[in-house]
């Protein structure tokens, strides 16, 4: 047994390598190793809590051997291009496992004594576990909902894979039955539909239908969502107090729980896909504020402290992401983007478009000196990191300068782009930030833009009226000549038309992102 | 009162260090920097194991915290090695 003065020593050293783990991320050079550090710290911490006390193992052993093998298979199989969901649904872990420690200490802080403890005991307890099972829940769900939408399971309306088919309707059915039976078994039945309990033990039940339910749609909007945002926020913030009152009641603790949910759910189904590294980031710090809350719960520093680096983290990076879409946070979760009254006519626009061909693209490539490449969500989608950097090689060899011009919401996460080309070999100093590349766009004789549309959309300098004004964007238009590579010239997320299509120095190159970048190789290689 | 002033210190003074630490991440490492942090959240698993191995908490008490270790043990386990995975990609000429 370590005495507890030691346990908290530990974790005092566990919470610096912490700190360490993010100020290490400052760099990619010193990156691998505040990474390691941090598991350390990690180790640290969860080796003395099992050593501060006698355990009973029974539990804990076969909870920690099936997390640690679905984490590790998770981590080593993940396709870099499916990062976004696989952090989305990480953050929405953290959200389940606060809700359930939270539930849990309650349960063994008064249900166990079938009373109170001495009021002491105390304020700061009851309302850290509402804090812990309200922002805990709604980060599962809204992180279910954040997954499903990146995996292109929920709220669409073509037809899904089998495995999509099968988290859709599991995860509904389990929401829904589970509170269902909870419901009826621990409210209606034991108090009587007609008592306190018994009205919470149907209303879990109607949340969890009503969750269930709202997932199984195949659209993201529904008449009368916006009055269920707002009736959902009143009843979580209403049922939270009443908890902090009457914290003995479990019933009442999950039905906080279930009404939490109802508005991670309702609060994320109607955000866009380019919205959502906003969401990812906005969950990720929830994530942590919860991991915190819990701390105020059991009166750990370890959490407290992990959780609210991670809660400034999130925020910090959901500032970046709003920022760089020129948008407020409100605006992200509570508005809709879209085609104002006018906006102009796609045809109109689009009237004097230049399409090309890799043979084009291929002699456009034989006398530059400097090549800028801008990928967007269209090179994931395609898979095309891979090719691009063999492009971007076959271009070097012949002493081109490549770089690559990254938005900071390109993709569906922070990073994202960023890290898919690093895992197809492109050194990390090629990568230049929007603001850096900017002014010297002017210098560059081709810029490649590949399945990005809204982040190099002019229109946001010149037009105040349009739904995407004032984003700072990529000023490809500056280049000497443009090739986009684009399937078709549908709208961006943001639904407008883009003029730069429509530019004199601008060239359309109709394709697939993958095949169009494999021609271009092929055209250049043969033109040798 | 006394331990919430003083938890409540804690929590203030490191989500300064946290917003004067992060805003230092460049853009390059933020997807990194997500699992990473994702990972650190997962920290709620000290609480998870003290609820889950309690000598004389209820069982239906240990089952919930039970369930909780699995949930943060995913997030420790997967978020360190996802993000090693990541940043071992990360290479300068």
């Amino acid at each position: 047994m370590i005495p507890a003065q030691i346990v908290n020593i530990a974790y005092v050293i566990a919470a610096v390598l912490f700190i360490f783990d993010l100020k290490w991320m400052s760099h990619p050079r010193t990156a691998v190793r505040g990474n390691m550090a941090g598991a350390l710290g990690m180790a640290l911490a969860i080796v003395v809590t099992l050593l501060s006390e006698q355990w009973d193992w029974r539990y804990m052993t076969v909870a920690a051997a099936v997390g640690a093998l679905i984490g590790a298979v998770a981590a080593l199989r993940v396709q870099m291009t499916s990062m976004p969901e696989m952090v989305a649904l990480f953050n929405g872990f953290g959200g389940a496992a606060s809700v359930l420690v939270a539930g849990s200490a309650l349960i063994a802080a008064y249900a166990a004594l079938g009373e109170a403890p001495p009021a002491a005991q105390d304020l700061q307890m009851k309302v850290a576990t509402v804090l812990s099972a309200l922002i805990g829940s709604v980060t599962f769900f809204g992180s279910y909902v954040a997954f499903g939408k990146l995996a292109e399971f929920l709220a669409v309306k073509w037809k899904l894979y089998a495995w999509q088919k099968a988290i859709k309707f599991s995860f509904s059915t389990i929401v829904a039955a589970g509170a269902i039976y909870y419901g009826v078994t621990a409210g209606v039945m034991p108090h009587g539909a007609g008592s306190t309990e018994g009205m919470l033990g149907i209303g879990i039940a109607l949340c969890g239908a009503l969750i269930g339910g709202i997932l199984l749609r195949k659209s993201a909007r529904f008449p009368g969502m916006d009055a269920l945002k707002g009736l959902s926020a009143l009843a979580t913030v209403g049922a939270g107090v009443w908890v902090v009152l009457d914290p003995v009641n479990q019933v009442l603790f999950w039905g906080l729980v279930a009404i939490a949910g109802v508005l991670g759910v309702v609060l994320t189904l109607s955000i866009g896909g380019a919205d959502m590294p906003v969401v990812i980031a906005l969950l990720n710090s929830y994530s942590g504020l919860a991991a915190a809350a819990t701390g105020f719960v059991l009166n750990n520093n370890v959490l407290i402290i992990s959780g609210s680096l991670v809660g400034a983290s999130g925020i910090i990076l959901t500032q970046i992401m709003c920022k760089a879409m020129n948008r407020s946070l409100a605006n992200v979760l509570f508005g809709t983007m879209g085609p104002t009254g006018d906006t102009p006519d796609a045809d109109e626009v689009y009237k004097s478009v230049k399409s090309t061909s890799a043979e084009e693209i291929a002699m456009l490539l034989d006398d530059v000196q400097r090549v800028v490449i801008v990928p967007g969500y269209g090179m994931a989608v395609a898979q095309a990191q891979h090719t691009v950097r063999n492009l971007a090689q076959l271009l070097e060899a012949k002493d081109i300068l490549v770089e690559y011009a990254i938005h900071p919401v390109a993709g569906r996460m922070p990073g994202h782009m960023n890290v898919l080309l690093a895992e197809a070999d492109v050194e990390y100093d090629k990568l230049r930030e929007m603001d850096a590349i900017n002014p010297e766009m002017e210098q560059v004789d081709v810029c490649i833009v590949l399945g990005a549309n809204d982040v190099v959309n002019p229109v946001a300098k010149t037009d105040p009226q349009s739904p995407i004004a004032g984003m700072p964007i990529i000023d490809v238009d500056q280049a000497r000549t443009v090739i986009v590579i684009k399937r078709s010239l549908s709208p961006g997320f943001a639904g407008i038309p883009n003029p730069l299509f429509a530019a004199d120095n601008a060239l359309m190159f109709f394709n697939d992102g993958k095949k169009a970048i494999q021609a271009i190789i092929d055209a250049v290689k043969e033109s040798d | 009162m006394e331990i919430f002033v003083t938890a409540m210190t804690i929590f203030v003074l490191a989500v300064f260090v946290g917003f004067e630490i992060i805003t230092k991440v460049p853009p390059t490492l933020h997807t990194p920097l997500m699992s990473g942090s994702n990972a650190i959240s997962g920290i709620t698993i000290v609480g998870a194991l003290v609820l889950a191995g309690s000598m004389d908490s209820s069982p239906l008490a240990k089952i919930i915290a039970a369930i909780a270790v699995m949930f943060a043990t995913i997030n420790v386990v997967g978020g360190f090695l996802v993000t090693h995975r990541m940043l071992a990609m990360f290479k300068k000429k």
